[in-house]
C-alpha cells in the first residue's frame, strides 16, 4: 500500500516536472517567436527613412505606396528574411553538432566546417565564376569533405573531443588562408567587398537567395526532427542511448549530414557569420533550462541573433558594419567565458 | 657515481657528435634558401648579374630585380628567425607543444594595435609602429595566457589554443571594424589579413634591427632557465631558479620578436610552431640548442616559403604567410595526433 502511494507520489512529481518543462519550453518558443516578429517589424519600419506600421502593413498586403514599396519589398524585406533564414540555419546546424558531440566547443564554425564551406564558396564565385544554387552545392560538398577529414584525422582508436577541436582549428587555419589567397587574386572584387563577405554579411540581399536556405531548412530540419528522439537519448551517452533502443550510426550520420548542409548553405548565402552557430545552442540551453531538446529554440535564437546584430551593425553603431563583425565581437567574450567556466568545473571532457 | 656519469655521458656525447653535421646542414640550407630567394622569381637572374648588383648600382633589369630581392631576402630571413625564436621561447615558457605566435593570438594583437594606431591616431613613424605592435602583441599574449590559466588545471594546451583562437577571432573582427569605415587606409587591409615579405626595403628593415637584437639576446639568455622550467615549476624553483625572472625574460623576448615581425610583415603563422618541433627532433630537448637553431631554421623556412610562393603562381605571387599556413597546419595536426599532452 505504502509502496503504491510512494510510487504514485513519484509519478505525480515526474508528471508535474514534465508539465513544467513542456510549459517552459512552449513559453520560450512563444517568446522567441514574439521577439522575432517584433525584430522583423522594427527592421522593416526603421532605416534611412521611417515608415509607420500602417504603411508597412499596406505595402506587405500589396498596396503600391510610392517610395515605400521599393524600400520595403526590394531592400529591407529580403535582407530581413535572409538574416532570419541564415541565422536559423546556423543555429540549427550548430546546435545539432554540439548536441551530437556533447561539447559546446564542437560547433561547425570553430572546428573548420564553415571555413571549408566558405573556401569552396569563394572559389566558386571568384575562380569558376558560377553563382546561385551551384555555390551552395559546392559549399555543402566541401563542408562534408572537411567534416569527414576532421573525423578521420582525429581518429586514434576513438575520437576525443579535445583532439577533434584542435584538428579542426588547424584545418580551419589552412582553409582560411586558402580563402584569403583566392580573394586576394580576385580582380573584380574590391578588397572592401571581399572583407565584407569574409566577415559575413547580408548586404544587398536578393529574395531569390532565400530559396536554397528554405530548401536546406526544410530538408535538413525534417531529417533532424526525425532523428531528434535518438539524438536526445544520445546526450546521456552512447551506451545508455543504445540501451534505450536508439539507432546510433543512423542518427550520427543523419545529424552530421543535416548540420553540415545547414551551415554550408547558410555560409554560401551570407558568408561565414562569426560565432552564430557556436552561440545559439548554449544561449537556447540557458533560456530553456539545462535539459530538454534545444534544436528548435536554437534555430530561433540564431535567427534573432543575426537579425538584431545586422540591425545594430547598420544603425546603432557609428559606422555601418557587416553583421559578422558584430557577432564576432559579441561571440568571443562568450567563448572566453565558456573556457573559463570549464576550467572552474575541472575541465572534464 | 662514475658508471652513472658514463651512462649519461654516452648519449650526450653521441648527441654532440651528431650536432656538428646537423648544424652545418642547417646553416647550408639557410644560405641555399637565401641564394634561391635572390635568384628565383618572376624573372630568374644569372649569378653574374647578382654579383654585379651587389657591387654597384643596377645596370639592367636582372640587376634591378636583384636589388629589389635583396631587402626582401633579408626581411624574410630576419622575420623567419624572429618568429621561430618566439615560438620556441613560447613553447618552453608555457610548456605547451602547440604554442606559436599565430595560434596564441600575438600576431592578431599586433595587427589590431597597428591598425588602431593608423586609423585613429594617425601614427606614421616606423619606430612608433614597432612600439605599438609590441604593445599589442604583449596585451594579446597576456590576455590569452590569463584566460587559459583561470581556474583549476592551469593553462593546458587545449585551453591555450582555444583562448588564442577566440581572442584572435575577436581581434580580427575588431580589425575589420576599424578598417571598414576608412576607405583611405583600405589599401592596407590586405597586408593585415595575409602576412608576406613583399615590398620590403632596407629603410623599413633598419628600425626593427635594435629590437630584434635585444630580444634575440634575451631569448638566448633564457635558454638555461627554460631547460629548468621544462622540469616543472616547482623543481626549477627548488634548484634555485628565479622562475619569475625566467618567465619575464622569455615572454618579453617572444612578445617583442613576434610584435616587431608582425608590424613589418603582417600575421605569419606556423613558422614558430613548425621549426622548434623540427629542431627538437634533430637536436633533442636542450633549449640552449633549440633556440639558436630554431632561429636559423626559421630563416630557412620563411625564405623557402617565400621562394615557393613566387614560383607556384608565376608571374603572380602567393604570400609567404599563406605558404607557411599550408605547410604548418598539417604539422600542427600531426602534433595534435601524436601528442599525449592533448588529453585534457
Amino acid at each position: 500500500m505504502t509502496g503504491d502511494t510512494v510510487g504514485s507520489g513519484v509519478l505525480a512529481t515526474v508528471a508535474h516536472l514534465r508539465r513544467a518543462r513542456t510549459f517552459r519550453r512552449a513559453r520560450v518558443l512563444a517568446a522567441l517567436g514574439a521577439a522575432l516578429t517584433f525584430g522583423l517589424a522594427v527592421t522593416l519600419m526603421v532605416g534611412q527613412s521611417l515608415y509607420s506600421p500602417t504603411t508597412v502593413l499596406r505595402v506587405l498586403t500589396g498596396a503600391d505606396v510610392h517610395g515605400a514599396s521599393f524600400t520595403l519589398l526590394d531592400l529591407r524585406l529580403p535582407r530581413a528574411i535572409l538574416a532570419i533564414l541564415a541565422g536559423a540555419a546556423f543555429g540549427l546546424g550548430g546546435s545539432a553538432f554540439q548536441t551530437l558531440l556533447r561539447n559546446p566547443l564542437a560547433s561547425p564554425d570553430i572546428i573548420g566546417i564553415s571555413a571549408g564551406a566558405s573556401a569552396a564558396a569563394v572559389f566558386c564565385i571568384v575562380v569558376l565564376e558560377v553563382t546561385g544554387p551551384a555555390v551552395s552545392v559546392h559549399a555543402v560538398l566541401a563542408g562534408l569533405g572537411v567534416a569527414l577529414l576532421i573525423y578521420l584525422l582525429s581518429w586514434r582508436g576513438g575520437v576525443s573531443g579535445a583532439r577533434l577541436i584542435l584538428v579542426g582549428i588547424g584545418l580551419s587555419a589552412m582553409l582560411q588562408s586558402l580563402t584569403a589567397y583566392t580573394l586576394s587574386r580576385a580582380p573584380s572584387w574590391s578588397l572592401q567587398e571581399a572583407m565584407r563577405w569574409l566577415s559575413g554579411s547580408v548586404n544587398g540581399a536578393q529574395i531569390d537567395q532565400a530559396a536554397p536556405l528554405v530548401l536546406a531548412l526544410v530538408v535538413c530540419g525534417t531529417l533532424l526532427w526525425l532523428r531528434s528522439g535518438d539524438l536526445e537519448a544520445m546526450r546521456m551517452g552512447d551506451e545508455a542511448a543504445a540501451g534505450l533502443g536508439a539507432r546510433l550510426a543512423l542518427t550520427r550520420v543523419g545529424t552530421i549530414l543535416a548540420g553540415v548542409g545547414l551551415v554550408a548553405v547558410a555560409t554560401a548565402s551570407a558568408g561565414p557569420v562569426a560565432f552564430v552557430a557556436f552561440l545559439s545552442g548554449p544561449i537556447a540551453a540557458r533560456i530553456t533550462g539545462r535539459d530538454g531538446p534545444i534544436l528548435l529554440p536554437a534555430a530561433g535564437v540564431g535567427a534573432l541573433l543575426v537579425l538584431v546584430c545586422d540591425f545594430a551593425g547598420q544603425f546603432l553603431l557609428p559606422a555601418r558594419y557587416p553583421v559578422g563583425v558584430v557577432t564576432g565581437i559579441l561571440g568571443a567574450p562568450y567563448l572566453v567565458y565558456l573556457i573559463v567556466r570549464d576550467n572552474r568545473t575541472g575541465g572534464g571532457r | 657515481m662514475t658508471t652513472g656519469g658514463q651512462q649519461v655521458a654516452g648519449p650526450v656525447r653521441a648527441a654532440r657528435r651528431r650536432l656538428m653535421p646537423a648544424a652545418a646542414a642547417l646553416v647550408a640550407l639557410m644560405l641555399l634558401a637565401a641564394a634561391l630567394s635572390v635568384t628565383l622569381g618572376a624573372r630568374d637572374v644569372a649569378p653574374a648579374d647578382i654579383l654585379a648588383a651587389l657591387s654597384g648600382p643596377p645596370q639592367n633589369i636582372a640587376q634591378a630585380a636583384v636589388a629589389v630581392r635583396l631587402p626582401r631576402t633579408v626581411l624574410a630571413a630576419l622575420a623567419g628567425a624572429a618568429l621561430a625564436l618566439a615560438g620556441a621561447a613560447m613553447q618552453g615558457l608555457t610548456r605547451n607543444p602547440l604554442a606559436d605566435p599565430g595560434i596564441l593570438g600575438t600576431n592578431a594583437g599586433a595587427a589590431l594595435a597597428v591598425v588602431i594606431a593608423l586609423a585613429w591616431f594617425g601614427l606614421e613613424s616606423a619606430n612608433a609602429f614597432l612600439w605599438v605592435a609590441i604593445l599589442g602583441s604583449g596585451v594579446a599574449a597576456a590576455g590569452v595566457y590569463a584566460i587559459a590559466s583561470l581556474g583549476a588545471g592551469g593553462p593546458t594546451p587545449v585551453k591555450l589554443a582555444l583562448a588564442g583562437a577566440a581572442l584572435s577571432a575577436a581581434m580580427a573582427s575588431f580589425t575589420t571594424a576599424v578598417i571598414l569605415p576608412r576607405g583611405d587606409i583600405g589599401g592596407l587591409v590586405q597586408s593585415w589579413m595575409i602576412g608576406g615579405v613583399g615590398g620590403a626595403s632596407f629603410d623599413r628593415i633598419g628600425p626593427m634591427l635594435p629590437f630584434l637584437a635585444v630580444a634575440t639576446l634575451a631569448a638566448l639568455a633564457s635558454a638555461r632557465k627554460l631547460n629548468l622550467l621544462a622540469l616543472g615549476e616547482d623543481v626549477a624553483r627548488g634548484l634555485g631558479e628565479n622562475v619569475a625572472l625566467a618567465r619575464i625574460l622569455a615572454a618579453g623576448a617572444a612578445i617583442t620578436l613576434s610584435g616587431v615581425t608582425t608590424a613589418l610583415c603582417g600575421p605569419i603563422g606556423f613558422v614558430g610552431l613548425v621549426v622548434p618541433h623540427a629542431c627538437r627532433l634533430v637536436f633533442g630537448v636542450d633549449y640552449r640548442l633549440i633556440l639558436p637553431f630554431s632561429a636559423i631554421g626559421g630563416a630557412a623556412l620563411l625564405l623557402l616559403a617565400d621562394v615557393a610562393g613566387r614560383l607556384v603562381a608565376r608571374p603572380a605571387e602567393v604570400d609567404a604567410g599563406i605558404v607557411t599556413a599550408l605547410i604548418g597546419a598539417p604539422v600542427f595536426i600531426w602534433i595534435v595526433r601524436r601528442g599525449k599532452a592533448v588529453a585534457l
